[in-house]
């Protein structure tokens, strides 16, 4: 169970390439303001894809989320705890690989599960989540042994194996062939429709965000703000040809996002 | 058919050799001033007989791993501190920059004055030889491992010691091997200067001694001895990088 509010969230980062040259420099110049006065909130269960153009701070918001980065003003709660540092009930699931390459993939599940004692049920469980994304064969081995979208399904297990709340997810499916990034796609909607966890999913990608998300945010370059919000009350699985509403609605992010003729 | 990997090795190793024994015949100089291949063999089999090349190849042996040891055991430790706080980073890397480019020969005087004759100044000149290399590679692997993998071990509650040894050790453990293996090949080239001046022993001392006995096939035996054993030292510190969970350092990146 996870409600997550963020409150007049402000980011800015400071340039350290740049030397001031007087005080004006210092307040103008130097800060870069990433992310300008969010108001957001994500119900329980909710799976909600945020898109914007690359550099907007999404995934710095997604970071500020998950604990890991602090926010300059404003700010995130869960279930109304501020979140001042990562916790174990919203797993962070990294755009690049974030298995522990010198654990095994099996080892990989049991971080989030060291502390449990019973160690027939802790196997039981790690065998249980290693099977549901398929990679039953595959605990002996090491991340450099697996493929792109082994290690997005491993990675994956390792987080549901908590049982987390919330999933935040950077860029899930960046740097996976078309093929891949389809089935891997698949697998999150399935997982959520099945488990309903509060899902963040940052993407790039405006189809997989009308596929996925129950909604759907845009946000501005920077300094980021909120630019649309909607709803997408369809039932899954969703096809993006034969659905007029989502056609339109993808059009319209399209040119939100500075591409007039989407294909 | 045979391995190539074995057999063109091997024809370098004879095209040396008689490169070598064409050079002695044909260039002037004395056998004395510049021994044949043959001569050396002869010579080596001599000294392996009367047991003084094995006793001076210890005494080095003994010295590397006692001088080596202590660096790394002292060396990777402190490393990892550097390379994880911000303040002994400050305190400590100015001095450790400052002192790592003097060569260990410079210490020579000083080591003889602080410790005598004999096995511990060797062993010290060997211990800073490999020391600094050991700090300042094991600190930088510390700073390059992926703030991703910290944020992973936040994400799962992991206390400083599981930070310690579920990631700081192994995400270094390659590159500390590779650092391993660099060290060891400075510190072997050391132990044959300090053995030069402070002792009576080891393959230094037998290099010196031929040399002021005016036998130069004994200098050539030394220095293949030398060679050999330089090999066969490497040849332990690659085996160390095969470890199945280190494999990832080899591959990825």
């Amino acid at each position: 169970m996870s409600h997550i509010q963020i409150q007049n969230l402000n980011k800015h980062y400071v340039d350290q390439r740049r030397l001031p040259r007087s005080e004006e420099d210092i307040r103008s110049e130097r800060t870069i303001q990433v992310l300008d006065d969010i108001n957001l909130e994500f119900q329980d269960g909710e799976m909600v894809c945020i898109l914007g153009p690359s550099g907007c701070g999404k995934s710095t918001m997604l970071r500020m989320i998950a604990g890991f980065e602090h926010p300059s003003s404003g700010q995130v709660l869960i279930n109304n705890e501020v979140v001042t540092k990562p916790r174990a009930d919203s797993i962070f699931v990294f755009q690049h690989s974030g298995l522990l390459p010198w654990m095994t993939v099996w080892e990989n599940v049991e971080l989030g599960l060291r502390h449990l004692t019973d160690l027939e049920k802790k196997n039981k469980t790690i065998r249980e989540y290693i099977e549901m994304v398929d990679l039953g064969r595959f605990g002996n081995h090491f991340p450099h042994q697996l493929s792109g979208g082994m290690l997005r399904r491993a990675e994956l297990a390792r987080a549901l194996a908590v049982n987390p709340d919330t999933l935040i997810m950077d860029e899930p499916f960046s740097g996976l062939d078309f093929l891949t990034h389809m089935k891997v796609r698949e697998e999150v909607v399935n997982m959520h429709e099945f488990i309903k966890k509060t899902t963040l999913v940052v993407t790039h990608d405006i189809d997989d965000a009308l596929i996925m998300g129950d909604r759907v945010i845009v946000m501005s370059g920077r300094p980021s703000h909120v630019k649309l919000e909607h709803k997408l009350d369809f039932g899954r699985p969703r096809d993006l040809g034969s659905n007029p509403e989502l056609r339109a609605l993808r059009d319209e992010i399209f040119f939100m996002l500075g591409v007039s003729y989407a294909i | 058919m045979i391995d190539k990997k074995i057999t063109l090795p091997l024809v370098t190793l004879l095209c040396v050799l008689s490169l070598w024994e064409l050079v002695t015949r044909f260039s002037g100089w004395s056998s004395n001033v510049f021994p044949g291949p043959i001569a050396v063999l002869t010579s080596m089999e001599e000294l392996i007989v009367n047991g003084k090349l094995l006793k001076n190849t210890v005494a080095s042996l003994f010295r590397v791993s006692i001088g080596f040891s202590l660096a790394v055991v002292l060396g990777i430790p402190i490393g990892i501190i550097l390379g994880r706080m911000e303040i002994a980073k400050l305190l400590f890397n100015p001095l450790v920059q400052f002192l790592r480019p003097i060569s260990p020969l410079a210490w020579i005087p000083l080591a003889m004055l602080w410790f005598g004759i004999g096995d511990p100044p060797a062993i010290f000149l060997i211990f800073l030889a490999s020391f600094f290399p050991m700090v300042v590679s094991t600190s930088v692997a510390v700073e390059s491992i992926r703030p991703t993998f910290f944020q992973v071990a936040a994400n799962f509650n992991f206390t400083r010691y599981e930070v310690l040894t579920k990631i700081v050790i192994p995400a270094i453990t390659p590159q500390v091997i590779t650092a391993l293996r660099m060290t060891i090949a400075i510190a072997w080239l050391v132990v044959v200067a300090a053995e030069m001046i402070a002792v009576q022993s080891g393959l230094g001392y037998l290099i010196l001694d031929s040399r002021n006995a005016l036998r130069m096939d004994y200098v050539m035996v030394g220095m293949i001895a030398i060679g050999v054993i330089g090999l066969f030292l490497d040849f332990i510190m690659r085996e160390l990088g095969n470890i199945e969970s280190t494999a990832w350092g080899r591959l990825t990146k």
